[in-house]
């Protein structure tokens, strides 16, 4: 007995390495593409010559050096971690509800973020929304998924399902809430709409350090509970019976994953897609297990989001389009094309 | 306090796997358990019988401590409400009637799912945990489908892989919820002939609820039939498959014919029409 050893259900190296390619590469994209040109070799020296320790001189002027390091490079690294951040955190709640269509404004994300960033273009003074729309986007989001979660939970027994339906329910309530402030502030639409339909547009490095630390406590605690994520693909009660606390499991995942897209909504504003189409992808190329899902979910959507972005920023240059708008008109035919091959490659 | 379970059991001492005493259950507003008690022997195989609604599912959702109980479920002498979720899944495995088979889940991702009481929380399978998953896909005849998905199996493929997945979990005490309800006459049997195999191996305690009398009779050692949520009958299978109980139990009208090779056999009484003959 006792000769046959399992293949580990850990994602094989190539697929991490893949999809680390595809970051740097859509990146080092970001990062050369716009109106100014700026030449790789010149890029590189001048990363060197910011680097303690190494003496190499810059040839970059100094505008030039500000158009890379205070411009690109941040959108770059925000558009990777929000990126990130949507498609991990739409792969665990797909994983924690077990539904294919789940993405992370599931609980009622998007629709608390949308009421507290709205209440701060309609009600504050304008030089202070830089700093509270932020800020009211992100307690927006997690008071309404906690709402969600405290209806779903007292009214009990079917789990899952009743944590969708006060989902739907607290989103309503708080779209309508929303939908009221604005009409009452009709001055500010346009700039509730632009929030709405979602950017990464940068001061420096502020957003980048506002989310990071959000993104990684979320980053490292999906990739733990990737295990009992596969675990509940055989249901709640065959979960228990295989030893998981399956509410506690839920709740973790819960929380790891509303914080996570509060912070990404809290600097970006609502970028639908991106959490769908990057999970499923990959979970038609390395199959549904969430421990390799989850950590190529959170590279593959860094990538995703950052290719976006250069294209928002290029097609209709030197106005740019909405990413959102980038992320389904892309998304939706490469999905379309992944869906197809899918099936021609199935045994 | 879980020493290592060694595999050979000594046949002679028969200590008691699972006890039952006074359990009632309450689900919904409706008793579904009332007042049950009986002890299951180690290493031994009880059979649960009844009609349908009788209680027979809940009995062993109650074992497996899915559902809260009133009096006391104790499973190698332990309190099962009291043992902890992965304390029981490491003494108790249960197979559901109808399991839930994710699609794409590989098939041997899903046999190592069975590891998972045996997992800490943030670590991951150990190669000894990929070892055992791997001996029970092999005592399956399942190593050929180690890398096919769930999806693409057939009703039997399908059973044994759930099998496999509580073989790998290395519970003493293996429950099945008509384990034969969807395969034809064929795998009905090679499945049961393999549990009967792998609790002699193994020493394992099997409890399962069937609705096939014939075949429960044949495989268990005791019969428990329950009538809504009440033990109405115990004991060796010629002693519980009675015309009189199966009339009285089951609303049916049947004939039990006592065959000195094949054990009890229940047979639907039914005389054939004339114009058919």
């Amino acid at each position: 007995m006792g000769g046959a050893r399992l293949p580990s259900p850990r994602p094989r190296a190539l697929w991490l390495v893949a999809a680390s390619a595809f970051l740097v590469g859509a990146a080092v994209l970001g990062v050369l593409v716009g109106p100014v040109h700026i030449g790789v070799g010149a890029i590189l020296r001048a990363a060197a010559s910011h680097l303690p320790l190494v003496h190499v001189g810059s040839t970059l002027s100094q505008a030039e050096d500000a158009i890379v390091f205070e411009l690109r490079l941040p959108r770059v690294v925000l558009g990777a971690l929000v990126g990130a951040m949507l498609a991990g955190c739409g792969a665990a709640f797909q994983g924690a509800f077990r539904n294919p269509l789940a993405d992370p404004y599931l609980l009622g994300t998007a629709a608390g973020a949308g009421l507290g960033a709205t209440m701060v273009v309609a009600y504050a003074p304008a030089g202070t929304r830089g700093v509270l729309v932020p800020a009211a986007a992100f307690v927006g989001a997690v008071v309404a998924v906690a709402v969600a979660y405290g209806i779903g939970r007292s009214a009990g027994g079917r789990g899952a399902v009743s944590l969708v339906l006060a989902g739907v329910v607290v989103a309503s309530f708080f779209t309508a809430l929303q939908t009221y402030v604005q009409q009452q502030n009709v001055d500010t639409v346009q700039e509730v709409y632009s929030w709405i339909l979602g950017r990464l547009t940068t001061a420096g490095w502020r957003e980048v350090l506002i989310i990071l630390p959000y993104a990684a406590l979320s980053a490292v605690g999906l990739v733990l509970y990737g295990r009992l994520l596969d675990v509940l693909a055989v249901g709640d009660e065959e979960a228990a019976s295989l030893g998981i606390d399956v509410r506690r499991v839920r709740l973790v995942v819960i929380v790891a994953a509303t914080v996570g897209t509060a912070a990404a909504v809290a600097v970006s504003g609502l970028i639908g897609f991106v959490g769908i189409i990057v999970p499923h992808t990959i979970r038609l190329l390395v199959g549904g297990s969430y421990r390799a899902v989850l950590p190529l979910s959170l590279i593959g959507g860094a990538g995703f989001l950052v290719l976006a972005d250069v294209i928002a920023r290029t097609v209709i240059a030197p106005a740019e389009l909405p990413i959102g708008v980038v992320t389904a008109f892309f998304g939706a035919p490469f999905f379309a094309l992944v869906l197809r091959r899918s099936r021609v490659t199935a045994t | 306090m879980t020493s290592p379970r060694s595999p050979s059991h000594s046949v002679g001492a028969r200590v008691s796997a699972v006890e039952l005493s006074s359990v009632s259950v309450r689900l919904g507003g409706t008793d579904v358990v009332r007042d049950v008690s009986a002890v299951l022997e180690e290493g031994g195989w009880a059979g649960l019988i009844g009609p349908n609604g009788a209680g027979k599912t809940t009995i062993l959702r109650s074992i497996a401590g899915l559902v809260p109980y009133a009096g006391s479920v104790r499973v190698g002498g332990h309190e099962v409400a009291r043992l902890g979720r992965m304390r029981v899944a490491r003494r108790v495995a249960l197979v559901p009637q109808e399991p839930v088979l994710p699609e794409d889940m590989r098939v041997a991702d899903y046999v190592l799912l069975g590891r998972t009481p045996h997992v800490a929380a943030f670590s991951r399978e150990s190669t000894q945990d990929l070892g055992v998953a791997g001996t029970a896909l092999e005592r399956l005849d399942l190593l050929g489908f180690a890398r096919r998905r769930l999806g693409s199996l057939s009703g039997g493929e399908r059973q044994r892989a759930v099998l496999a997945r509580a073989i790998a979990q290395e519970a003493p005490i293996l429950l099945l919820d008509e384990p034969t309800a969807a395969l034809d006459v064929g795998r009905q049997q090679q499945v049961l002939e393999l549990v009967d195999d792998l609790r002699r191996e193994r020493g394992l305690t099997v409890v399962f609820a069937m609705h096939d009398l014939t075949l429960a009779g044949q495989f268990a050692e005791r019969l428990l039939l329950v009538d809504d949520g009440r033990l109405v009958a115990a004991g060796e299978p010629a002693e519980v498959l009675t015309e009189e109980l199966v009339a009285t139990h089951y609303g049916a009208s049947v004939r039990i014919v006592a065959d000195p090779e094949l054990g009890v056999v229940v047979v639907p009484a039914r005389a054939l029409a004339e114009a058919d003959l």
